[in-house]
This record gives structure tokens, C-alpha cells and sequence, in this order.
């Protein structure tokens, strides 16, 4: 029983400072491109603040996938599969490796404001998504 | 109408020794096998058995990655390029499976379709639906959604006895 109680407790330290760790890191990345003092309210408007595709005249915003309630599931705006909640709260494997990070980062940037996402954006949209 | 399939299906199979079974015989298009394939293209949409496009299908979509389907779905060099590997390998005119041969016979020489249901053969197959099941129907919305009528799609098994259009049922030709 003990002995249960202590696996499931180091698991969860384990896990905690993995994800703290692939953040601290990813945070740290972007302050060397110049980034600073991220703020998760920003984040937050640029969650949620609507584009317009210049090819199909769709309006866009992270949202549209993802939700705006970051512990709910989203949906994929072509095909309608399910997209796993973005608060690491409601989906431990959350923010936990930073390949994967960068990967998304680049192609909904780009899906979404037709460009990359700046570092300081970046920045912000983490600490929105871990608050 | 099932126990009457069955019986029909059991009288043939007892009259011609040959025949066998809708579950009995083995996937149409060989079912995806690859981690990597899985975790990098079925985030967004069902795995795609790659026996259902031939080679240079798979070759021409994951050139243009960027642009996929209105989509942006770019990959890391080493992981397009290792994606690549198994789509053409395994491609339908690779492939010895029932209906992956069926794919390859239906297409033009010059034909490179991006779209699984715009393979002659696929789109045939799929003609006499109507749009009310498919376009209509929202927990449908296209073909490329196989998997929401075929219930064993990825694993690469499209028999008809296998369908289920959701808020309809079973489909028979």
C-alpha cells in the first residue's frame, strides 16, 4: 500500500518536472531570440483573436480548433477529429516534448496568421496554455 | 436480412468449396503497421491505409506537405522522408491485396490522384450514394472521412458487410 502510494507519488513528480522542464526550457530558447516577460494574458487574446485566410476568405483563430476553454477537447475545422485538451491539467502529455512543441507551433502558425509565430508569441501562448 | 446474407453466404460457400466469408478472408488493403505514420499524419485525420493510393500519389502529397488540402502539414526532413519510405512501399501498386490491385487496374497511366476517392475505382464504388449520407450527413461530411461508415477501415478492411452510416445503418448494393 505504501509502497503503491510512493510509486504514484514519484510518478507524478516525475512527470511534473519533465513538463516543467521541457517548458523552462522552451521559455528559455525563446528569451535568447530576444523574448521577454511573457505574459499568459496575452497569450490569451492572441488565442482567441480571429484572421482572415487571404486565399479562402475563412476567418481563423486558435480557437477554431482548439477551443477557447483550454480544458476542453477540440475539433479539427476539415475533418472533425477529436483533438485532445491543451492544459496539461486535463492532458498530462501536454507540453512535455519540445520537438512536438515546435512542430504544431510552425504548422498552425502558419495555417492560422499565413506566417510563423514570433518568439515572444510563442512565449505567451505557453505560459497562457500552462496558467 | 443478415441471417438470410449468412445462409446465402453458407449455401455458396458449401457449393463452392473456394468461397469464403466476409470475415474469413484476410484485409482488402494491408492495415498501417507504422508508428511514425500513425503518430505524425493520424493526428489530424484517420490513417490512410497506404494500399489504397499507388506510389506516385504518395510520392506527389508528401512533396507538397505546405499546402495539404488547404491544410499546412509539413513534416521534419528525416520524418518525411522515413513517412515516405513506408507509404511507397506498401503503395497499392506494390501491394498483392484484393482491392489495392483493384485501385491500381481502375487508374489512367497518367493519373496521380491526391485523393483516395478520386481513384476510378473508389469513386465508382461510391457513386450510387446519395449526398444526404455523405456531404449531408454531418458525422460524415466527406469520403475522406472513411472511417465514419467503414468500421474496420484502418485496419484495412472495407467489406460491405462492415458498414455503418451513421444515423442510417447498414448499406446494401
Amino acid at each position: 500500500m505504501r509502497r503503491t502510494a510512493m510509486l504514484v507519488l514519484t510518478g507524478l513528480v516525475l512527470t511534473s518536472s519533465a513538463y516543467a522542464a521541457t517548458l523552462d526550457e522552451r521559455l528559455a530558447d525563446y528569451r535568447r531570440q530576444g523574448a521577454t516577460n511573457f505574459s499568459a494574458q496575452a497569450g490569451e487574446a492572441l488565442w482567441n483573436k480571429e484572421f482572415t485566410d487571404a486565399r479562402s476568405g475563412e476567418k481563423r483563430s486558435c480557437a477554431t480548433c482548439h477551443h477557447a476553454n483550454l480544458a476542453e477537447p477540440g475539433k479539427h475545422a476539415e475533418t472533425g477529429k477529436l483533438i485532445k485538451p491543451m492544459k496539461p491539467a486535463a492532458n498530462p502529455e501536454r507540453l512535455t516534448d519540445a520537438r512536438k512543441i515546435e512542430k504544431w507551433f510552425l504548422r498552425n502558425c502558419k495555417w492560422t496568421y499565413g506566417r510563423e509565430c514570433t518568439a515572444q508569441e510563442k512565449g505567451d501562448f505557453l505560459t497562457f496554455i500552462n496558467r | 436480412m443478415r441471417v438470410l446474407r449468412m445462409f446465402v453466404l453458407a449455401a455458396a460457400a458449401a457449393a463452392v468449396p473456394a468461397a469464403v466469408a466476409d470475415s474469413d478472408r484476410g484485409p482488402d488493403v494491408s492495415p498501417v503497421t507504422n508508428t511514425l505514420y500513425r503518430q505524425e499524419c493520424a493526428s489530424c485525420h484517420m490513417a490512410y491505409p497506404p494500399g489504397l493510393l499507388p506510389a506516385r500519389s504518395w510520392e506527389k502529397l508528401m512533396a507538397s506537405l505546405a499546402d495539404h488540402f488547404g491544410d499546412n502539414a509539413e513534416l521534419a526532413p528525416e520524418d518525411r522522408k522515413a513517412i515516405t519510405v513506408f507509404l511507397t512501399g506498401h503503395a497499392a501498386d506494390r501491394a498483392r491485396e484484393k482491392r489495392a490491385r483493384k485501385i491500381v487496374a481502375s487508374l489512367r497511366p497518367g493519373d496521380i490522384p491526391l485523393r483516395i476517392s478520386e481513384t476510378r475505382y473508389i469513386a465508382s464504388k461510391h457513386r450510387e450514394l446519395p449526398a444526404r449520407l455523405v456531404a449531408g450527413n454531418p458525422e460524415v461530411r466527406s469520403l475522406a472521412q472513411c472511417n465514419a461508415c467503414h468500421t474496420r477501415a484502418e485496419r484495412g478492411s472495407y467489406s460491405e458487410s462492415e458498414i455503418d452510416i451513421p444515423g442510417y445503418g447498414r448499406w446494401e448494393d
